[in-house]
């Protein structure tokens, strides 16, 4: 044969273009033999997804409303895993923006002017996550303790607290029992475009996502970032204050993640509930990385896992199947994106024709 | 007082059962130098296929082993992106546990509900368990419990006095040393890692079959990632784990008794996130207190090994 696979002499920070494309490629043909197994054709099945995603403008939205706290939380992950932290704590950093916002709007709201409400409820959302995140950054900066388990951890304490919220003592008088908070006042709520659940959180994610790509890349702040990820040892000879790096990071990406529970309060649910923790925190993870960190990308990435949540979804209602494919198929395209990096680190040449050398160990691309 | 303190320890111990058998596994697959976060997703499918093998065959045995290996299947897929792929091990495993989340919750709808089939019922010891307050405490336990026991001084014995235990160590100190010798270090760590899948999924077909019998969604309830947890507290070594475990089983006992007795001196729901608390005061402690000059990890842990460099 005239061809073999060998190592790439230089393994570039940019992968090749054709690795994302990849990845969806991977996780569409293990996704069609999933359906092929339970007995549904995967043609039909990937339809009825696409139809339930794109079908009409209203189902489009839909796709829009998922995407937000997925833009949000991958924003979160992003930036944090630009400096090499692992922020796995996005889904509790969210509840507690929820869990703040609702408080704002019920319990500040009446004491303040009708102008100042919504902004004190967002800037609550963003604050109560950046709180929560805070733990395992001072952790991390002072005591090196793992951020990925504490802050993995501190995502069931959030949740119990929760909750305990509202079951408890928020729990509205008038709700005939049923466990969540009383509705925000609509002066607690945040605007809703073109009579659909599309929210500002939109505007909102889209804005941060270009400053947060202006700010690391342009800023003396986002060159210590990026410094600090690509060499920890190197940036702590250059002096950076790594501590308060790490410290300062961690604030932000979960103030990110904090916006995203704050918009579901008070954007789509406008009461604290059950339903608020559903995965958008661990799906940013997801995002980040197939955004490659790019604070660019994550709005479109997170566009095609809200594709896939309100897929999963119509599969459930049309064709009876449980709506956790779309999580299945997550972590597949995750899966995905690891194979894809790794072949890339191979390419094809030709061989000169003479020798039949051995080649080289690795997987070839098919 | 006797009662209530043989009574707490018996739940004690029987909750500790599962984080234990699982950070067992665990260090198993880092000593070789292999970084599973896949520990939850892995809890859940061996939960889900141990209730699933028990409806379908009434066969404890069977049900709990086929919990276990399906586990360590689980793993082999972090095996095949970590060890030959040599991806970063992180995703790997965070896309493994997403996996065993998604595929459970797909799989097992059918069987919320339904009983498990098999039941590992507590099996007291003659003897043994008729010895006052420790007898409660350690021998009326499941089958499971007792696998644990042995599966303890067992993990450390291989490790640390035989000779695959050396080369399981060197895989995660030093792995080019281990092929220059002659090993095969990627052998080792599939191997490692195939065990560290084992523990998981009889610490979830633990769950499933004796400590809450029957499949629930997310049943584990982040105990795959606690267990993670205490592989650092007992710094990679068996017998350190259970202490570990038994505290966090402890908290857990505790809040049963507390229900039980009625005594509302502290409020449900913080005696139900203290488990999770106390796992983080755990890492605090091992990385505050401790020194430096402790074990802190293998060297080579999360570091995939290949001759090119």
């Amino acid at each position: 044969m005239g061809w073999r696979i060998e190592k790439r002499p230089a393994v570039s920070a940019r992968m090749p273009g054709w690795v994302f494309p990849a990845s969806f490629g991977f996780a569409i043909a293990v996704g069609a033999c999933i359906f092929a197994v339970l007995g549904v054709n995967p043609l039909t099945a990937y339809g009825v997804m696409l139809k339930g995603a794109f079908g009409s403008f209203f189902h489009f939205s839909e796709v829009i409303v998922r995407a937000i706290p997925l833009m949000l939380t991958g924003l979160a992950v992003a930036l944090a895993a630009t400096m090499l932290l692992w922020n796995i704590g996005c889904e509790g950093q969210l509840v507690w923006g929820g869990i703040c916002a609702a408080g704002a709007g019920l319990f500040l709201a009446p004491h303040l002017p009708p102008f100042l409400v919504l902004p004190v409820t967002i800037a609550a959302g963003a604050a109560g996550g950046a709180l929560w995140a805070l733990i395992p950054g001072v952790l991390k900066a002072f005591l090196a303790v793992n951020e990925i388990l504490s802050s993995l951890l501190l995502n069931y304490i959030a949740i119990i607290v929760m909750e305990h919220l509202y079951f408890g003592p928020w729990r509205n008088p008038e709700g005939y029992g049923f466990p969540g908070t009383a509705q925000l006042a609509e002066a607690a709520r945040i605007p809703h475009f073109f009579g659909t659940r599309i929210h500002l959180g939109l505007v909102l994610a889209l804005i941060l996502a270009v400053v947060l790509f202006a700010a690391l890349r342009y800023s003396r702040w986002g060159y210590r970032v990026r410094a600090i990820g690509l060499n920890p040892q190197a940036a702590r000879y250059a002096g950076f204050r790594i501590k308060g790096q790490i410290i300062g990071v961690m604030l932000l990406s979960g103030a990110l993640a904090g916006l995203a529970g704050m918009a579901e309060v008070s954007g789509i649910h406008f009461r604290l509930q059950q339903g608020l923790a559903v995965g958008y925190g661990y799906d940013g993870i997801i995002v980040a990385w197939l955004a490659r960190l790019n604070p660019l990308a994550v709005p479109i990435v997170a566009l095609l896992l809200g594709t896939l949540i309100v897929g999963g979804e119509q599969l459930q209602a049309v064709l009876h199947l449980p709506a956790s494919i779309s999580m299945v198929l997550e972590a597949v395209l995750l899966f995905g994106l690891l194979l894809s990096e790794a072949l890339a680190r191979y390419r094809l040449v030709r061989r000169p024709a003479a020798k039949d050398a051995p080649t080289t160990q690795g997987e070839a691309p098919s | 007082m006797m009662e209530d303190l043989a009574f707490i320890g018996q739940i004690a111990v029987k909750s500790s059962i599962a984080v234990l058998l699982a950070t067992l596994g665990e260090i198993v697959a880092e000593r070789s130098g292999v970084l599973n976060l896949g520990v939850e997703g892995m809890m859940l499918v061996g939960a889900l296929c141990g209730v699933a093998a028990g409806v379908a065959t009434g066969n404890p045995v069977i049900a709990a082993a086929a919990g276990a290996l399906a586990g360590g299947l689980l793993a082999l897929v972090h095996g095949f992106f970590a060890i030959t792929l040599r991806v970063n091990q992180v995703l790997s495993g965070l896309a493994l546990t997403i996996l065993g989340m998604g595929m459970t919750s797909f799989v097992g709808r059918p069987l919320i509900g339904t009983p498990p089939g098999v039941r590992l019922r507590a099996l007291p010891i003659p003897g043994l368990a008729d010895i006052p307050v420790i007898g409660d405490i350690l021998f009326r336990q499941s089958a499971l419990a007792y696998l644990a026991y042995i599966l303890v001084p067992l993990c450390w014995f291989v490790l640390f006095r035989t000779g695959t235990g050396l080369k399981i160590r060197a895989a995660g100190e030093d792995a080019a040393a281990v092929d220059a010798a002659g090993i095969d270090v990627n052998r080792i760590r599939y191997g490692c890692t195939f065990v560290g899948g084992l523990g998981a999924g009889l610490a979830g077909a633990y769950l499933s079959l004796s400590y809450t019998p029957g499949w629930k969604e997310s049943m584990t309830g982040g105990q795959g990632w606690v267990a993670i947890a205490m592989v650092i507290f007992a710094t990679w070594n068996p017998l350190r784990a259970v202490i570990g475990a038994f505290l966090f089983g402890g908290l857990t006992a505790l809040q049963f008794y507390f229900q039980a007795v009625g005594i509302e001196l502290i409020p449900a729901y913080i005696l139900k996130m203290l488990p999770y608390v106390l796992t983080i005061v755990v890492m605090i402690v091992v990385n505050a207190g401790m020194g430096r000059r402790r074990f802190s990890g293998p060297a080579a842990l999360g570091i995939p090994f290949s001759r090119e460099g």
